[in-house]
This record gives structure tokens, sequence and C-alpha cells, in this order.
């Protein structure tokens, strides 16, 4: 059997140099909780019965593999969206969600905390837990709150708290910090859905491993349409990197496989306002994990800045860091200006709205270029209808 | 190793510990608040290093390091406040951090400035003991540092006695599943947490921390341990009244 290099971690939750658990001693029952059963809970029968009848007649998959030909035409290459963004709320953060919540019902947990950027993984987590009668808090930035209203409203709808993250850049990675500080203040009863492939480990083995089933329906799917389950390259958007860890996952051990990872400019990398972290960034730690980060020569961790709520995070997940420091992965990055336009384009070309954090995948075109014969398959990680508003104002939609 | 902490816990008296942010109110303050604190006879000081994100930490410190870090606040910045910290006073001395400040300052760097200072001991809540002990175990100790340890009541008996091994002077033992400044006082349950780890007859003294703003609830801790470590309540105490009303606040614990 072939050892797995990028896609599990080691028994300390290390991939390479990144990863572990940097927890307060107050956390550590709780992760050590999950450590201890998330493995046996994601391999029983049971679990994965519920899971996938869930995934099926709740979410909404086997979600599409979609040959985009007009897109595909523009720019000579083959194109296909892994169409995400049909799932159940609008985004792929619902796979894990559900599977979550299904493993915190078998801990025991009466409560549940998240933290939300876009708000996308807030109303996935509203919402299962709407489904499962539990009772559930989502912080989120102060500024995030402004920025993605519709997904507030959405999340209120569902019957959650939404409470606001007023410290530093009020935006992810504050709304993180106020979710962890809850699950310290309310050790026993709670579980925290985070919605990343960020975290302590656990948390980012589990969170990829349910994000992993992108990947193998695009195995099957391509195979079914190409004859071959083997794309040239994989694209994805990457914030903290939940969708790219799924799309990724079942290729990360085939070198065939070009693994693409696109991050957010923001403004410029020179300009302060960035959330570029594999550019900015180096070897530090942040929410509990060691990885790449955003940060001063006095380890204070910066704020960083993307017009996208959803990757204005100044980490990545560990994962992600160790197939940027071992080149496994190709990491690029796309300004504010070039994903609008990249997001504008696919919706014109193919009448598919995205939201702004996949439209940074999009804006690759700008980057790079592709032979006509490779297969190029797009995370199309989640639909843009929260961000109509930034869209409306940047482009002048409305006079 | 013998440090102040050491010879501070050899003595039968319980330890009033305080903890304040360095550079907090005002960037230069931090020796004279320690100054203020010796004056007023506080058996110990934690030095808090004010980070940006201290997961472990509730409102009131999260803000004085807010503040702190406006103000200019660094590592390098402390170790220069603190360098005639020995020419002030000979109580032990803690500084308390998150341990990504410690790694890009370089661990080994780090204790070399807090030993150059005559810091005795480091609380780094995020630092794992597995890693510590596989890592910086004998950094720390080159340096006469004394690593500290916390518990929860949630610590499982095994892990407690896993953390006493790694400890060197004190465990630090957290009176109930929070982050700083969010408790009302002792109860029961608090109380019986207290007695059980007492009764564990641990290698390492305890000292009880979170959750202490009187001289009730001081008294109730110091009953089983070796004394507390007060944080929120004299940060608000200095933010509401100045660093020169320490003498009040002090005194309201000393009492007994």
């Amino acid at each position: 059997m072939k050892t797995p290099l990028y896609k599990e971690p080691n028994s300390l939750g290390f991939y390479g140099n990144f990863g572990g658990a940097f927890i307060p001693e107050m956390l550590y029952p709780n992760v050590q909780e999950l450590n201890e059963a998330y493995t046996t809970i994601l391999a029983s029968n049971d679990f994965k019965k519920d899971f996938n009848k869930l995934l099926r007649d709740y979410v909404g998959r086997p979600t599409p593999l979609y040959f985009a030909e007009r897109l595909s035409e523009r720019y000579q290459t083959k194109i296909y969206l892994k169409r995400e963004d049909l799932c159940h709320t609008g985004a792929h953060k619902i796979n894990n969600t559900v599977g979550q919540i299904l493993m915190a019902k078998r801990l025991g947990k009466k409560r549940i905390i998240a933290e939300t950027g876009a708000g996308q993984h807030g109303v996935a987590t509203a919402t299962v837990c709407a489904l499962m009668g539990i009772e559930c808090v989502v912080y989120m930035g102060a500024v995030d709150i402004k920025r993605q209203a519709p997904n507030v409203s959405r999340m209120k709808m569902l019957g959650a708290t939404v409470k606001p993250a007023t410290s530093g850049s009020q935006t992810l990675k504050d709304a993180t910090n106020e979710a962890i500080r809850d699950w310290i203040n309310n050790p026993t009863d709670t579980h925290y859905i985070i919605g990343s492939v960020v975290g302590p480990h656990p948390y980012p083995d589990l969170v990829a491993k349910l994000q992993a089933v992108i990947s193998e329906e695009v195995e099957q799917q391509l195979f079914e349409k190409e004859g071959t389950k083997v794309p040239d390259h994989v694209i994805a958007c990457v914030g903290g990197g939940s969708n790219a860890a799924g799309i990724y996952y079942q290729f990360l051990n085939n070198p065939e496989v070009n693994i693409i990872a696109v991050e957010a400019e923001g403004k410029g990398i020179l300009t302060g306002e960035s959330a570029a972290t594999t550019r900015l960034g180096r070897s530090g730690i942040i929410h509990g994990s060691k990885t790449l980060l955003m940060q001063n020569k006095d380890g204070q961790i910066t704020e960083p800045y993307s017009i996208s709520a959803g990757l204005d995070y100044p980490g990545i997940g560990p994962m992600h860091a160790n197939l940027f420091e071992s080149k496994r992965a190709e990491f690029i990055s796309v300004t504010d200006e070039d994903a609008m336009k990249a997001g504008l384009e696919l919706s014109q070309t193919e009448g598919i709205i995205p939201a702004i954090e996949t439209a940074h995948a999009f804006a690759i075109f700008k980057e790079r270029q592709f032979n006509h014969d490779e297969i190029l398959v797009f995370n199309c990680s989640g639909r843009g209808d929260k961000d109509l508003q930034t869209y409306t104002d940047y482009f002048k939609l409305i006079d | 190793m013998q440090n102040r902490i050491h010879q501070r816990l050899q003595q039968p008296e319980k330890i009033v510990s305080i903890y304040f942010t360095a550079g907090y109110p005002k960037r230069d303050d931090t020796l004279e608040v320690i100054q203020e604190l010796v004056n007023n006879g506080v058996d110990m000081i934690e030095v808090g290093l004010p980070y940006s994100d201290p997961l472990a930490d509730g409102p009131t410190i999260q803000q004085s390091s807010t503040q702190a870090l406006k103000n200019g606040m660094s590592s390098q910045l402390l170790f220069e406040q603190l360098k005639d910290l020995r020419q002030i006073t000979s109580v032990p001395v803690i500084v308390m951090g998150y341990f990504n400040a410690m790694l890009q300052y370089g661990v080994k760097a780090f204790c070399e400035s807090c030993e150059k200072c005559g810091i005795d001991g480091i609380i780094m809540p995020d630092l794992p003991i597995d890693i510590y002990q596989a890592e910086y175990q004998s950094i720390f100790e080159q340096h006469q540092l004394s690593f500290i340890s916390l518990i929860t009541p949630q610590t499982s008996d095994e892990r407690i006695k896993q953390l006493d091994e790694a400890s060197n002077s004190f465990i630090y033992m957290v009176s109930s599943a929070s982050t700083t400044g969010s408790q009302a006082g002792f109860g029961q349950t608090e109380l019986d947490y207290f007695k059980r780890i007492h009764d564990m007859r641990l290698k390492n003294k305890l000292i009880v921390g979170f959750g202490i703003k009187d001289q009730t609830s001081f008294d109730q801790a110091a009953q089983y341990t070796s004394g507390c470590i007060i944080g929120s309540a004299y940060i608000k105490h200095i933010t509401e009244h100045g660093l020169r009303q320490t003498k009040p606040f002090i005194k309201s614990l000393k009492e007994q």
C-alpha cells in the first residue's frame, strides 16, 4: 500500500512541518474527545449510511460535473466545473456540516457553535442544526455581518443566534477566536463545527475527509465523460482551504495531476491590503495549528484584506501549507479586480453567478495558459447570490 | 533548579500573585506597575506579553492587550523594559504569553532574554507539553526557567499527572472551565475540585487563577493551595483608577 504523502496528517496531526494542536489546556479535553472518536465514527457503517443518505436526499449530491463549453472555447482548453454551488444552501460548506452534526449527535452534544466569514458556513451550520433540532450559535465578524447581510438573515430565519465578533479586524479570524472562547467556556455540552481545514488537529483532517466526497464524485463523473479519472489540473480558491481540500483530495497522491490553489491578493501584494498567505506569510501558530500565516516580525497576526469575506483570513490550513512548502501544489494569487471580472465573465459566458470566493479560481486565466487538450476541473464552490450587492456596486449595474 | 519561585513556595504564607499586561495602560508603564505591586507587598508577578489573538483570555485582558500593542509593545521592548528588573525587586516574576510570539522571537533567544532580565518562569497556555518536552525543556532548564502548566476541572487525573511531571515549581489551576475574567465567585463545585487536586499530592505546588477578585474568593481558593493569581480584576481596577491606585486593591486582598 502506498503511504499517503499529502492527504493525511501523522498521529500528532502534522502534515510535514505543519499542523498539530497548539491549544490551551482548557480546550484539551474537547479536542481530545473528538480526536479519540472521529476516525472510528467516520469509518462506522452506521455513520456512512446516515451521511450518504443526507448528502443524497438533503444536500442534493452528487452535484453535476459540468463541461463549460463557451468558457472552454474562449480559453482553448477543456474546462469542467464541479457544481458545488448547486448544493443545498449554495456552497460546498454543507458537506462538512452534515458530517459534523452527525458526529456531534454521536458524541452526545446538545449545542453547536460555529464561526463564519462569508456566512456560507454559518448558514450551512444553522441549516443542519434546524434539521436536527439542536441549538446553534454562529460567530461572525461585525464587518462581515454588514457585507453579507443576506446570509445573516438566512441564519436567523433558520433559528440560529448570530453573535458579532467585535475584536481585531472584525472578520473571520476574530469570529474564530470568539467561537474558540465559547468552546472553552462550554466544554462539555457543546460541539464546535469548524468550517474549514483549519484549527487544531483533528479538525483539518476531519473537514478534509468530509469534503473529500467532491473529488470522489469528480473521478467517477470524469470517467463517464472523458474515459479517464485523472484531470490535468484541479483548481480551487483557498482561504482556509476546505473547498480546495475537497476537490484535491483524491488527486493529492497522484503526481500526474497538477494542483492549483488561488489565493486572494486583495488590492495587491505590496499594498498592505491582501490575504495572499503563501506570498506574505511565514510559519507560525494560528487557531491552534502551526501553519503559514500573515504576521509581523513579532508574531502578532496581521489583519488580512480581501473583497471576499470567505477568503479574508490570514492563514491557510496546514494541509495546504504542506502542499505549498513541498511544491506539490502551484499557488497563484489574484486581485479583487481580476476576481470580480472573472465572476462577471463566468456569469455572462456560462450563466453561472459564482460567489466572489469562487470567482478567484476563475481568474487564473489571467495568470496562466493551458493546452487545448488539457482537462481542467474547477471547484465551482459557491453561488453568488450573497454577493449580488457587492457585484452590483462594483460594476455599477444599477444607476 | 532552584529559582525565586521555588524559594517563595517554600514559605508557608499564601501567595498573592498579580497578572498585568505589559505596556498597559501606557507603553512605558511596565516597570512602574511592577514597582507599585512590589511596594504593596505582592508575592509574585506575572507579566503578560500582549498578543493579537489571545484565545484563553476574556475581554478585559484582550482589550488591555490590544491597547498595549497599539502602544507599540513587542517582545524586544518588553525585555528592554525589564532589563533593570532585578535592581528593584527580588519577587518571582513570570512571563505569560502565547507561543507564536516566543516562536517568532526564537525559543532559545527568548529564554536567554528572560534569564538576562531575571525572569523565573514562563506560562505559554498554547504550548503543548509533548512538544515542550520533546523540543524545549532542556532550553528552559538551561536558563533556570520554570515551565508552568495549566489544569482545569475537566483535566483527567492521568493528564494531570503528565502535566505535573512536565511542570516545574507550581501548577496553574484554572478555577473553572472558562476564559479569564468570566466567573462570579466560587461554589461547592469549585471547592470540591480544589480539594480533589490538593488530595492528589502532586510534586508541584498549586496556585489558583481565573475568578479571583476579592478576599472571599481568595480565601476560598487559598484554603487548598499555595495562593492565587489575580489578573482581570486588577487590570479593570487600574483601567478605572490608574496604576497609582494599586495600594487599595492589594490591601483588599491581603487583609488576612
